[in-house]
């Protein structure tokens, strides 16, 4: 034992010792690659974001330096406090607290002190900044908007949240990203590729020196510009006549398909979520909870269609062979159906009318009966709605479009099953669903699905997806844009249709509302509106909707209008439709009085009154 | 004093061999640890490794010394040696230079130097003098006593100098002691002790005395009658209750903090892993860093000189006690246990050998030689991965420094000349 007991002491530990290693550095590994490595800091060269300019090629979103007062408290001197406070217009107690937050962050490391300094207070300050240890200058990149419309659709960037960063591992912490509209849709071209060095530092988180002689370094790529396919005047003017009201305006280029304008109103200044007061700003947005600003009325806001949908039930009953252009009706003002003798009223005046005559003067009863009669072809109501969902689907009704837009909503098109599911033991029929017969009942769009809708019947048959991307620099746009969708209806059936959409204006519901020298086809809408107040349903002052295009040969432009309580489809939606039209056609607007009737109209009354906690009147 | 040619090449050349593979690895190592991104030169004297450059050259020069002197110059010159060496260690009391809070250096000339490292070969050749002569019988308490002696008085000096981890390189030196005779009794006793000690920081004094006391009662009730002996069951829990209370005291009393920071976390003496946490990041720092970088080093490990935590510094003190870190994160797994396994064949191959030794005070100096080098080798790696409490002593031949390296050289080669010459032993 006395020879031996040294050497197994040697060789146990020996064993011990590799055991430890092994656990170490292989079982439990904490193996470095560059990425993760942390005695290696990682510095990225942002590149510049890609330019956004409208179809003309006008800009509307440049780049601008913004400046960060940086500190590293450990290397802050005694300084004039007084004049430093004075440049950067901040009091005392204010230094002393941002001075302090920095500390606590850690007094060796750089820490932000003041964001977003004007170019002025940059320029004052960066004389004297050596005067002041341990503070320096950051330059940050941030969006320059050169125009204040258009928010909605140019969209923000803001700094990455945690779901970004977990999503993508391109971003890391303070990174800039697109929210928002354009900026998010094409948030991979505008950004470009960011480049990146890599530092060995050191133990205090120093650098010192580049790791591997900067082998692994990468240059940035600068972000692409684009082209919108926004027509910035059209949209400029479009939020000017939307001023005071909510509600959307969306138009369209029928034969691409090419987003024209996309208001959703109120707007704000996009450049109102830069700088330095970005976040008062942004809650001030996004706090409005009457207005919803930061809601994109055009995309998101669904809503019955009312009225135009009667086009669609019209060119469905056509499909069907259910109708036919000169079939007459008789309408006594209300139409009276199922065995309770229920009511529709009707507004259209009485008498016989016909496909051309039921369009122009919207008449209730007229469609009542084509519905009736489609969905009654079948002896099964649950297939028959079937077809009829599927026929009005092909319109983009329904879906999501697969546009490149930031946000969006499904709307809703109830087929059978949705009616089987809601009457489980009833025998459903035409009659019991009848109200989707004028676009009220359980049909659901937003203002951009009308507006394709509208396209769609413009082109007499088939609708491009509608996107607003026009071009990128040196890249091809998704083809899918460039691809004609067509809607289930022959292309026969849409001349009585447009014919009947013509005499709105020349006879109807919108003969106030010509614009000389321009053939508009259109159609009014009064979509009844209900909301909640303290849990009761409430009915509220119509939203007025209208939908248009123009010329009627060979259209140019296909357009939706939504304003919110409204009231009636030609009172303020059909004005501004109509005012657009002759602004994007004509370049300008000869229709003064209607648009002076329209800019100074506010609706700010209608929207108060379910806050008013009175009782209150609707469509006066 | 002559040359003999003969006996240079009965060297044994597998120790030379380790030994300057050692040497050489260490030396990369330490280019490694003390290069930041700028390397200048190899002979840069401003910079740690070409200092060690020349520390190296100093090692050669004092082996062609040693292999030079008669074999007979060391057992006879060992007391003179070890009193020279005593008086060093002395003086450091009036000359020394405190480095650390340790006084464990002289300033000559800008080189320090470490005289601690020197006495440990100075006390193995006396003890291997003084158990080997003729008039010891280490059996007897009196001759063990002096043979103490000679161990405690170094160890004693270094303590006072403030140089605890020395110290146990010192009390290591028991192994020779057990090798050439004292009692079987005194190595169980003193393990028996050591698991009381930590079994009592760990649990807590009450909690052991009382399993002694079990056990002990168990074993009366069970033995036969002849075989039972109540006193020794009566001194035994005596001790260990005595023993635990003092250990409990003098941890609480006794120890400054940092001992006892490293102490209880060594044991994991807290509980909640968040402080534990807490704990390892503040207190063991070093340890902390150092086992990031031993797992950063994977299996195969970032290559020479391309370490980033090495380049970093994230190690304090890594080109010296904790050179071991660097060789785990730019060699990986292969190249740190090729370096646990080669010491352990240099330990192995030094106690097989001073077991072939003809005289005893070969193999006394041998078996010294092997637990200085076995203690070193154990306590720095060990202490480098966290399985061992932070005790600062340098890893041989790998750590940066003069009289380290020196020192170890020294030691090995007085072994060596020994071993070279055994057949002129009669």
């Amino acid at each position: 034992m006395r020879k031996y007991l040294l050497l197994i002491l040697v060789i146990g530990s020996g064993i011990c010792l590799i055991w430890r290693l092994f656990f170490l550095q292989v079982l439990d590994s904490g193996a470095n690659t560059i990425e993760n490595d942390n005695a290696i800091r990682k510095i990225y060269q942002y590149p510049k974001r890609g330019y956004i300019y409208d179809r003309d090629g006008k800009l509307l979103v440049a780049n601008q330096p913004t400046y960060d007062v940086m500190v590293i408290p450990n290397e802050v001197e005694t300084l004039d406090t007084l004049t430093f406070c004075t440049l950067l217009k901040i009091d005392k107690t204010e230094f002393l607290k941002y001075l302090n937050r920095a500390k606590r962050y850690s007094p060796r490391l750089p820490s932000l002190f003041l964001s977003h300094l004007s170019k002025e207070d940059y320029a004052f300050l960066s004389e004297q900044m050596r005067k002041f240890k341990g503070f320096y200058i950051r330059k940050r990149a941030a969006r320059d908007y050169q125009t204040d419309i258009g928010a909605n659709v140019l969209g923000y960037i803001a700094e990455v949240n945690p779901d970004n960063l977990y999503k993508d591992d391109y971003y890391k912490f303070g990174d800039l990203i697109g929210k928002l509209g354009i900026e998010k849709s094409y948030e991979e071209q505008l950004r470009g590729v960011k480049g990146v060095n890599y530092i060995q530092k050191d133990i205090y988180n120093r650098d010192i020196g580049p790791y591997k002689a900067g082998q692994f370094d990468t240059l940035s790529v600068p972000g692409k510009d684009i082209k919108i396919t926004i027509d910035a005047e059209l949209q400029a003017y479009g939020e000017r006549l939307m001023q005071n009201k909510m509600g959307g305006i969306v138009a369209i280029e029928p034969n691409t398909g090419e987003l024209l304008s996309l208001v959703s109103a109120p707007s704000y200044n996009p450049g109102l979520l830069v700088g330095r007061d970005r976040s008062k700003n942004y809650m001030k947005l996004y706090q409005d909870s009457i207005y919803k600003p930061l809601f994109d009325k055009a995309l998101i806001r669904m809503h019955p269609p009312g009225s135009p949908f009667k086009i669609l039930v019209a060119l469905t009953a056509l499909q069907e062979e259910v109708i036919s252009e000169n079939d007459l009706i008789y309408c006594d003002g209300n139409y009276t159906y199922g065995k309770k003798r229920r009511v529709m009223k009707c507004h259209c005046g009485g008498g016989y009318r016909n496909l051309n005559t039921g369009i122009s003067n919207s008449c209730n009863s007229y469609f009542a009966i084509a519905f009736r009669k489609t969905i009654g072809k079948y002896e099964n109501a649950s297939k028959a709605m079937d077809i009829w969902s599927a026929q009005i689907q092909s319109f983009g009704l329904g879906n999501f479009l697969g546009n490149d837009l930031s946000v969006g909503k499904k709307g809703n098109v109830p087929d059978g099953s949705y009616y089987d599911k809601w009457y489980p033991d009833f025998r459903w029929g035409a009659t019991t669903i009848l109200s989707n017969a004028i676009g009220q009942g359980e049909i659901l769009v937003t203002p951009i699905q009308l507006a394709n809708m509208t396209a769609a019947i413009a082109n007499r048959g088939y609708y491009y997806t509608p996107h607003i991307i026009k071009s990128i620099d040196g890249e091809v746009i998704d083809p899918n844009f460039k691809t004609k969708k067509e809607t289930s209806i022959d292309a026969v059936y849409y001349e009585p249709i447009i014919e009947g959409m013509h005499s709105v204006y020349k006879t109807g519901t919108a003969n106030l509302l010509r614009v000389p020298g321009i053939d508009i086809c259109g159609k009014t809408g009064t979509a009844e509106n209900f909301t909640k107040i303290d849990g009761i349903k409430t009915q509220l002052t119509d939203h007025s909707i209208f939908i248009a295009f123009a010329p009627k040969e060979n259209p140019k432009i296909a357009i939706s209008v939504l304003v919110e309580n409204g009231y009636y489809g030609a009172r303020w939606a059909g004005r501004i439709a109509s005012l657009m039209i002759e602004k994007y056609l004509k370049g300008q607007v000869t229709l003064k009085k209607t648009e002076q009737l329209v800019l100074n109209k506010s609706l700010e009354s209608e929207y108060l009154k379910p806050y008013s906690g009175k009782p209150f009147k609707i469509n006066e | 004093m002559n040359l003999n040619r003969a006996n240079s090449f009965q060297l044994d050349w597998l120790m030379v061999f380790l030994y300057v593979g050692l040497v050489v690895f260490g030396y990369f190592n330490i280019v490694s640890a003390a290069t930041g991104v700028e390397f200048t030169s190899y002979f840069d004297i401003s910079k740690p490794y070409g200092k060690q450059l020349i520390f190296i050259g100093a090692a050669f020069v004092s082996i062609v010394f040693i292999l030079a002197l008669d074999a007979k110059f060391y057992e006879r010159f060992a007391s003179i040696i070890f009193l020279f060496s005593m008086s060093t260690l002395v003086g450091l009391f009036l000359f020394g230079k405190n480095i650390n809070g340790a006084l464990s250096w002289y300033d000559i000339g800008g080189f320090t130097l470490q005289p601690s490292e020197f006495a440990k070969f100075a006390t193995a050749l006396a003890l291997a003098k003084y158990v080997s002569d003729l008039q010891t019988n280490i059996k007897e308490v009196r001759h063990q006593i002096r043979a103490s002696l000679i161990i405690l008085i170094p160890a004693a000096l270094i303590l006072l100098q403030n140089d605890a981890g020395s110290t146990l390189v010192f009390i290591a030196l028991i192994f020779v002691l057990y090798r050439e005779g004292i009692p079987d009794k005194y190595i169980l006793i003193g393990f028996a002790l050591f698991l009381v000690a930590i079994g009592t920081l760990k649990f807590s004094a009450l909690v052991v005395c009382s399993i002694i006391a079990g056990c002990l009662l168990i074993n009366q009730l069970f033995l036969k009658k002849k075989k039972k002996k109540f006193g020794v069951a009566l001194w035994i829990l005596i001790v260990s209750i005595g023993l635990g209370f003092a250990t409990e005291w003098s941890y609480n009393n006794v120890l400054q903090k940092h001992h006892k920071d490293r102490i209880g976390l060594w044991l994991r003496l807290e509980k909640d892993p968040i402080k534990l946490k807490e704990m390892k990041r503040n207190i063991s720092y070093n340890l902390n860093e150092s086992e990031k970088a031993i797992r950063a080093g994977g299996i195969k490990g970032k290559g020479f000189s391309e370490g980033t935590r090495t380049k970093g510094k994230f190690v304090p003190e890594q080109h010296t006690d904790y050179i071991f870190s660097t060789v785990a994160e730019e060699w990986g797994f292969l190249g740190s246990s090729l370096v646990v396994l080669m010491f352990v064949i240099l330990i192995g191959r030094i106690i097989f050998l001073a077991e072939q030794q003809k005289s005893q005070f070969s193999r006394a100096y041998g078996y010294g030689v092997a637990s200085i080098l076995f203690v070193h080798f154990l306590i720095n790696i060990g202490m480098v991965m966290g399985l061992i409490p932070t005790v600062g002593i340098p890893l041989p031949f790998f750590s940066y420094g003069g009289s380290g390296l020196l020192g170890f050289t020294i030691l090995i080669f007085i072994f060596l000349k020994l071993d070279a010459n055994r057949l002129n032993v009669w």
